[in-house]
């Protein structure tokens, strides 16, 4: 049995933040310098489900071996503080379909999505069994093109209706002294000036303050921001026709290799035994094809393939199968259902499948 | 110790950290004292909610996991 130690309550009359904490060094450094001025800080986090840590990880065998840790959680404990995860996938779609402020470099919605975290950051820490005094966020004044900018700050502040309840600790020296620096809740000569993408005053203030290990996600921690994630999302409302997912859709896009020989049908081959067996939770939403005669991928069908689009489906599964060399193999297809086909095919040649297939 | 009959919630197929986030919602619903059995398929909840229950003081009574599932089961504390 684990024991554990009570978390701390904010005492009476103590004034209370809630903290947006990514899991990264930044919310860690403005929660601590936060909490060290005697504040009651708990920490939020959000689940949109294109959260790059854990999923990738938690599908794919070759990497069952790796530390499987929520940054934020663990950032949580070495604050000793609560943390309190929120789905907001469902309304987290309107942000990635209509982003007001439009996409970065990718379909990374970053303004918009800023402004959405530290709305729904509010809502929550201004309701009735809540009740906190302010937001604070990691941002750094010009550290991100996007969304961490000098204009876009007020932007935030105000598009999420927290307005001057919004402290930015690292750089709020560059901004407008909020309502808690006002107040004397927090005293503003002890917060910071950071600015730009320099991460040696971050460091140092680690150092400082006795963090010796800490996350530092390269890429960030979105898919959205990922090119190649990107693409996929792209291609799948290009085909359907329309822009809108499902939080299954999204997941489907972090595994295997994704292959559309034609508009109507796109292949989702895994790549290990991993992906094999998180596929394989899928059998009643997709057409599934695996090789009979030789190891091999597991394949999800999505669309609506033609007899002619079936038999090239499972040419290109027996590509990625033990027998890829052989004259044939055998390809088992199986509907959603419940029906199958059976087909005897020369495996795809192994350099021939068009670049341009791959998504 | 009591002996309240536990509490059930299935996570199975979900992935890191919905099982956390339903592990969340349902102990807002129990009271101090209760038990929740909590089953999931992904091996990052054997992290995630006992980091999760240290967090908030909840306790974790025990863990057991065999090929299929992983059931963690915890007592809610104030």
């Amino acid at each position: 049995m684990t024991q554990t130690p009570r978390p701390k309550k904010a005492l009476p009359g103590q004034r209370k933040a809630v903290s947006l904490i990514s899991g990264g060094l930044d919310s860690l450094l403005a929660t601590k310098v936060i909490m060290d001025q005697g504040i009651h800080v708990e920490g939020i986090n959000f689940f949109t489900g294109f959260c790059v840590e854990g999923h990738t990880h938690a599908i794919r065998k070759k990497d069952k071996q790796k530390e499987k840790r929520n940054n934020a959680l663990w950032v949580a404990e070495q604050l000793g503080i609560k943390l309190h995860i929120i789905d907001i996938s469902e309304d987290y779609k309107d942000i990635v379909l209509n982003p007001k402020h439009g996409y970065g470099s990718n379909l990374n919605p970053c303004l918009d999505c800023k402004i959405f975290m530290v709305n729904q950051a509010k809502a929550w820490s201004f309701m009735e069994e809540n009740q906190f005094d302010f937001i604070i966020t990691g941002e750094v004044v010009g550290q991100r093109p996007k969304s961490q900018r000098a204009e876009t700050m007020p932007i935030i502040a105000r598009e999420s209706g927290a307005e001057d309840r919004l402290l930015r600790p690292l750089c709020a020296k560059h901004l407008p002294p909020t309502l808690p620096e006002r107040e004397g809740w927090v005293d503003r000569e002890k917060l910071f000036d950071f600015h730009g993408r320099n991460r040696k005053p971050q460091i140092a203030l680690a150092n400082e303050l006795g963090f010796d290990e800490y996350s530092q996600p390269a890429g960030g921690c979105c898919f959205l921001t990922d090119e190649s994630y990107s693409r996929k999302l792209a291609d799948l409302w290009s085909a359907r026709g329309e822009r809108r997912y499902e939080l299954d859709d999204i997941m489907l896009l972090k595994v295997g290799r994704h292959i559309r020989p034609n508009n109507n049908f796109k292949l989702i081959v895994s790549r290990e035994e991993g992906e094999n067996n998180f596929l394989s939770g899928y059998k009643r939403e997709f057409t599934t094809i695996r090789p009979t005669s030789h190891p091999g991928a597991l394949a999800l069908l999505d669309g609506t393939p033609t007899a002619e689009d079936l038999e090239l489906a499972a040419r290109i599964v027996g590509r990625y199968c033990k027998g890829r060399n052989e004259e044939t193999v055998t390809i088992q297809v199986d509907f959603k259902d419940g029906q199958g086909q059976v087909f005897e095919v020369a495996p795809y040649p192994v350099d021939d499948i068009p670049k341009e297939w791959h998504v | 110790m009591t002996n309240k009959a536990p509490h059930q919630l299935n996570t199975r197929r979900l992935l890191c950290p919905l099982p956390v986030i339903r592990t969340q919602e349902k102990i807002k619903e129990l009271q101090p004292g209760d038990i929740l059995e909590v089953t999931c398929t992904d091996p990052g909840a054997l992290h995630d909610i006992p980091a999760w229950c240290r967090v908030h003081g909840h306790t974790i009574t025990d863990t057991q996991q065999d090929d299929l599932d992983i059931i963690i089961t915890i007592r809610v504390e104030e």
